[in-house]
């Protein structure tokens, strides 16, 4: 059990030519609230494509807990400890609300259950749902979605789905959660509710967070540390306050 | 918790009505027959009704659930079809008993079907949409070409399964136990974290690898036990028809189990049961209603129903009437009589306005319009 929960090596990745990319190296410590900032296109969800898998870097590699995990498959990433939210919301919209946080909960071993084992409805089958379900009852009451957890997902307020990517990644047991843009869309005070929470389940839960933000309010106020991003490359990296008022960040964001 | 506390909280009669409604038919029809009070042809459009059922829930569990694009469902059909009525064939003699032999046909029928079905789902990892149809397509030809002119399995004549054929009368009760079994197989897959598993890559492929869901495996299990119903499917078929045609399980075929499928509400168990019952109903009708002349109206009529009930399901200026008539409605307009509207309280409704909202930050767009205008909707209360 290593202090560092992530560990970026020299991280990169190139499309063609465009070195979208290059020599992040982010060490993020058990437990911590860490930010990732940088103006549009700076590469901050290409770096969390990486992280989970979606990408295969070019050059560098990545640890999790000490563990290497580059070229490992989507799955095998979230399995080993590694969750995430979209940028984009991507909930499973014709599901109810508890279907979609079950789904998350269907890869942990406390839950297996093999297929024939559901079609033959063996005893096993009616246990694991149960489970299943006062599990994802206790998740969604963190966020204060027990109440509509028989709606479909695609008819929750945008504030709500938010919170429901969240409760969904955070179902899948993770070490290291990984939000990109969770407070975008929201009102000042769904915005206050979000840090409440997220700083609720990274005790409760134990978790390490690294999180994608554009809200500075919101950055500052959560994480203890930030990396600055800037057309693929890293400009400052340290205690927020100093490295949001390095020169050179606020140059990359006002121009200058 | 004990298991029987478990079972409860799982099981759901609104869930099990389909059984239900299948059995009682069932039985019903098994006495009316015991008494000779159907005769053979629709004793044998019964048969033809069962094994559409399997045919379209088994589709509908590729199409409808994993949504994936299949046209090639006639294939599997026609392996479990030929291998399946091959072996029965084979085994008549050393077996007396003919349904014995009809159940283990269908059980090697339908494994065959899966080898298959679990072929065509490797290719199924790599494409999408209207690519996978075009291979699924191609495939359903090619078995039933390959099939063709293999002599072991007659050829073009067919495949001969003039030994093992069983009486309608008794074949279509057989055909509806299957259709039961099929219903608990698929149904307990679909009501399980793995027909979650499965939903979810067809909501929302990239997020549904992101929670970890083994894509690679549903995909590849989802087409093989449907090829392995499909395949049992067509061992029933076998044992109505004499001989195995290859030509019945062209990719019209395919087209007509998709059009039940699609009829029924992708996603809907009990939809496809209904649409492949009324299709086949529809189809047995109109070829034996329309002799003569007529006879060559019958592709029009079978078209134009399936024009008038796809846009009768689907077109938004019929919507009012459809759901004017839905069971729905009927049972509010008699519960409605019953009761007096509630008197709505307009206080609370204000009351649910979020009033924790300090002004400074308050941007225009963070009270969106429907905050306000959702509480003076009487029927529905407050905003969701």
């Amino acid at each position: 059990m290593s202090d560092i929960m992530l560990k970026t090596e020299n991280l990169g990745i190139t499309f063609g030519g465009l070195k979208a990319v290059q020599n992040v190296n982010i060490e993020i410590r058990r437990n911590q609230l860490y930010g990732l900032v940088g103006p549009n296109g700076a590469g901050k969800t290409t770096v969390f494509n990486i992280l989970t898998g979606v990408y295969q870097p070019t050059y560098g590699s990545f640890y999790l807990d000490g563990e290497c995990l580059n070229g490992k498959s989507q799955e095998t990433i979230n399995h080993k400890g590694i969750a995430r939210t979209f940028q984009n919301i991507r909930l499973f919209s014709n599901m109810s609300v508890i279907r979609n946080v079950m789904v998350g909960l269907s890869n942990q071993p406390e839950f297996r259950c093999s297929p024939f084992t559901s079609m033959f409805r063996l005893p096993r089958h009616f246990n694991t749902e149960v489970r299943m379900r006062e599990r994802a009852k206790e998740i969604l009451r963190i966020f204060g979605l027990e109440e509509e957890r028989n709606n479909l997902a695609c008819n929750l307020p945008y504030g709500k789905q938010r919170k429901l990517e969240i409760a969904r990644a955070l179902a899948t047991n993770p070490k290291l959660l990984l939000l990109d843009e969770p407070a975008a869309g929201m009102n000042p005070n769904e915005t206050a509710d979000l840090m409440d929470i997220i700083r609720r389940i990274r005790d409760e839960y134990d978790l390490t967070i690294l999180l994608i933000e554009h809200d500075m309010k919101f950055v500052s106020g959560l994480c203890d540390e930030i990396t600055v991003l800037n057309f693929g490359t890293v400009l400052a990296q340290g205690d927020t306050k100093t490295a949001l008022n390095d020169p050179e960040v606020i140059k990359a964001y006002i121009g200058g | 918790m004990s298991l029987a506390e478990n079972f409860k909280k799982t099981f759901k009669i609104k869930n099990q009505i389909n059984y239900i409604v299948i059995a009682v038919f069932l039985v019903v029809m098994a006495i009316l027959s015991n008494g000779n009070m159907i005769n053979r042809s629709t004793a044998g459009l019964l048969v033809r009704i069962s094994y559409s059922i399997i045919l379209a829930v088994s589709l509908n569990l590729v199409v409808g659930f994993l949504g994936e694009l299949s046209l090639g469902h006639a294939g599997f059909m026609c392996v479990g079809a030929y291998i399946g009525c091959f072996c029965a064939e084979e085994l008549n003699g050393i077996i007396d008993n003919r349904v014995l032999v009809l159940i283990i046909a269908m059980i090697i029928g339908g494994l065959s079907a899966s080898v298959f079905g679990f072929i065509i789902g490797l290719p199924a990892l790599r494409l999408k949409g209207d690519y996978l149809a075009i291979v699924t397509l191609a495939f359903g030809e090619i078995v039933r070409n390959v099939l063709k002119n293999l002599p072991m399995f007659g050829g073009a004549k067919g495949l001969a399964t003039t030994h093992i054929q069983i009486p309608s009368k008794t074949l279509f009760i057989i055909g509806f136990i299957t259709v039961l079994a099929v219903l608990f197989f698929i149904q307990n897959l679909i009501r399980s974290k793995h027909g979650r598993a499965i939903t979810a890559i067809r909501d929302n492929e990239i997020a549904a690898r992101a929670m970890g869901i083994n894509v690679t495996f549903y995909k590849l299990f989802v087409f093989t036990v449907s090829a392995f119903f499909a395949g049992m499917a067509g061992v029933i078929y076998g044992h109505f028809t004499n001989p195995v045609m290859y030509s019945t399980f062209s990719y019209n075929y395919s087209i007509e189990i998709l059009v039940m499928v699609v009829l029924g509400g992708m996603g809907s168990i009990n939809g496809s049961i209904i649409a492949a019952a009324l299709i086949t109903y529809i189809n047995f009708k109109l070829q034996s209603q329309l002799t003569g002349d007529l006879a060559a109206l019958k592709l029009l009529i079978y078209a134009i129903i399936l024009i008038v009930v796809v846009v009768f399901n689907n077109a938004p200026s019929l919507k009012p009437l459809k759901e004017k008539l839905s069971v729905k409605s009927l049972r509010k307009a008699i519960l409605r009589r019953t009761k007096t509207d509630a008197i709505y309280d307009d206080d609370a409704a204000w009351n649910r306005i979020d009033t924790k909202i300090d002004m400074d930050e308050v941007v225009s767009t963070d009270i969106k319009p429907n905050d306000f205008s959702s509480p003076v909707e009487p029927e529905k209360g407050g905003k969701k």
